[in-house]
């Protein structure tokens, strides 16, 4: 119990702490409409009334923790109850459109950080002349360049789920070649001798030497760029004018002030990428234990 | 087809003269001269593709118009540099960062905190916090304050983790040592913790760079005043002229890597002495 507490006792704190923090917050921003509102009417506002007023107003500044909880359970669970769960006014429709371009485009990133990876471990040539530019690549603001390409696949008839993903590929490939690269050259000279003197071709060298030791390396970074991946795809749904998908309920909340489907696809965007991480973190326990490294 | 011809002739020249350089040891000259090789390829073979299949300028200009461009509108490149980078991006960068590295330093003092926080702040880097840039817009009106507090919370806990680890850095002996010396917590904090800090907290400072950027240009997106790097891309892609896209995306590029590139030149000035600088 003791060590329990330990560990956990802290964060049930700080989380405490945040709903706190949040209630009155949502207290201190609100008040002001609703002392407008209150002299408007002509009358004078008790406290308890004031606290109960900012606490349900409908275009809060910002919403209490549990007008979004409602929100969220309204466009979620009762959708589902009512057999509507992929309507366009249910979350779960507007997440999974998300999820959709986050996936395919993390599944190309990580292809294609992999590639280049392998390509940079054994080719001198590529290692001294693409490895700045990947470096290069990340310190561009390339979510800046999201509405541009966006619009010009749209041109030539791309669109839909692939633009998005294209953007998600661009953010997740970065970690991926970093981390292999890493990986793959993480093989001591000893061990890389060891296969020499087995007489161990390349191919046995990279499959049964460079790439199980990459293991925890390509772990790591694909939590990174799950997270990246989500970011991109929300970022990806801007420019195509709210037409489906968390960020396109994001710019929509934000054109008609409705801020508590903000914050509830905010709320969500945040729970799905703690359930992406995590599924990675669950994989890369089991494997690295079946591979006896963890 | 004479253009399609000489772009596969410097794709051919570029790569052979690569791998040649490649081959040779490897010398400052050489590591220098390969990727700026590659890069000028790479344009030149973008100019060839273009003019060769004749590609519509509205969907990809080809890198002459963009330079074109880039020269007769430096005075609005100019105004939007200093909307979006000096006002939004490095407010909220020095604002952010410094609170980050203080509240890290008070962290570290109380245990509890640091089991409680860290945790919850590894958790938050890990979200997609862009998306709190209508909600701030919304707060801070749509000048420069409210891309400053975009990338305040966007860099702070990046920031904060990469600090709270870095004054974790120092081992027992080196902490019995300042003890023997009888140095008071702030001695020790000055002269040992800080300086084995540094390396992680320029770790973070780096992240912090681009995510700055990113998160002043998106911000923009959800409302600015009519100047501004964000608000120039997302009406000028209204208006199909990509080519002034294209000018403000090489001054982004620009500025990203000359703003990572200043952080790590301080880096190596401040962190000479740890192993990852002397190789």
């Amino acid at each position: 119990m003791g060590a329990l507490w330990y560990r956990i006792g802290p964060v049930i704190t700080v989380v405490i702490a945040i709903f706190v923090l949040w209630y009155a917050g949502s207290v201190a921003l609100n008040s002001a409409w609703a002392y407008d509102k209150a002299k408007r009417a002509g009358v004078e506002l008790t406290t308890s009334e004031l606290i109960a007023d900012t606490l349900s107003q409908e275009k809060p500044k910002l919403p209490a923790p549990h007008q979004v909880g409602r929100e969220i359970w309204k466009t979620t669970g009762e959708m589902v109850a009512k057999g509507r769960a992929f309507s366009k006014r249910s979350l779960i429709y507007h997440s999974w459109i998300t999820l959709s371009s986050t996936l395919l485009g993390f599944v190309m990133g990580t292809a294609l950080g992999i590639a280049l990876a392998v390509g940079i471990v054994y080719n001198r040539t590529m290692d001294m002349s693409v490895m700045p530019w990947v470096i290069a690549s990340q310190t561009i603001p390339i979510l800046a360049i999201a509405p541009m390409i966006i619009v010009v696949l749209n041109a030539i008839g791309i669109s839909g789920l692939l633009p998005k993903a294209v953007i998600s590929m661009y953010l997740s490939f970065f970690p991926v070649v970093v981390g292999m690269v890493k990986g793959l050259r993480s093989p001591g000279k000893m061990q890389l001798d060891q296969m020499k003197t087995w007489n161990a071709s390349g191919g046995q060298e990279f499959w049964k030497l460079r790439l199980p030791s990459s293991m925890p390396f390509l772990f790591t970074s694909l939590k990174v760029a799950m997270a990246a991946s989500l970011v991109g795809a929300i970022v990806g749904e801007l420019p195509t004018g709210a037409v489906a998908g968390l960020g396109a309920r994001l710019l929509a909340g934000s054109y008609y002030g409705q801020t508590i489907q903000i914050w509830s696809a905010l709320i969500t965007a945040a729970a799905l990428a703690a359930c992406l991480v995590g599924i990675i973190g669950m994989i890369q326990k089991a494997v690295l234990k079946r591979m006896g490294m963890a | 087809m004479g253009w399609l011809i000489a772009g596969i002739g410097i794709w051919l020249g570029g790569w052979a003269l690569n791998v040649w350089l490649a081959n040779r040891p490897r010398t400052r000259a050489t590591s220098l001269a390969v990727p700026i090789i590659f890069g000028v390829t790479l344009i030149l073979i973008w100019e060839c593709v273009v003019r060769g299949f004749e590609i519509n300028p509205v969907l990809l200009p080809p890198p002459s118009a963009i330079i074109a461009r880039f020269g007769t509108s430096l005075p609005t490149l100019w105004e939007d540099f200093v909307q979006t980078v000096i006002k939004g991006a490095m407010s909220g960068y020095i604002i952010g960062c410094g609170g980050a590295f203080l509240t890290a330093i008070v962290i570290d003092r109380f245990p509890f905190l640091q089991r409680g926080l860290l945790p919850v702040g590894n958790f938050v880097a890990a979200l997609p916090i862009i998306g709190m840039a209508p909600i701030l817009v919304m707060w801070f009106g749509f000048d420069w304050q409210s891309k400053a507090a975009v990338v305040v919370v966007m860099v702070f806990f990046p920031m904060l983790v990469n600090t709270v680890q870095g004054l974790q850095a120092t081992d027992a002996m080196q902490r019995d040592l300042m003890r023997t010396y009888a140095s008071s917590y702030w001695q020790t904090l000055l002269k040992l913790r800080l300086p084995a800090a540094m390396p992680f907290v320029f770790n973070g400072l780096k992240i912090s760079t681009t995510l700055a950027l990113i998160g002043a240009i998106v911000a923009e997106f959800f409302g600015s005043p009519i100047k501004g790097m964000g608000f120039r891309i997302s009406t000028e892609v209204g208006r199909l002229a990509l080519d002034m896209v294209w000018a403000e995306i090489v001054v982004a590029a620009i500025v990203g890597s000359a703003f990572y590139g200043g952080v790590a030149l301080l880096e190596k000035a401040v962190t000479f002495w740890h192993p990852s600088q002397r190789g």
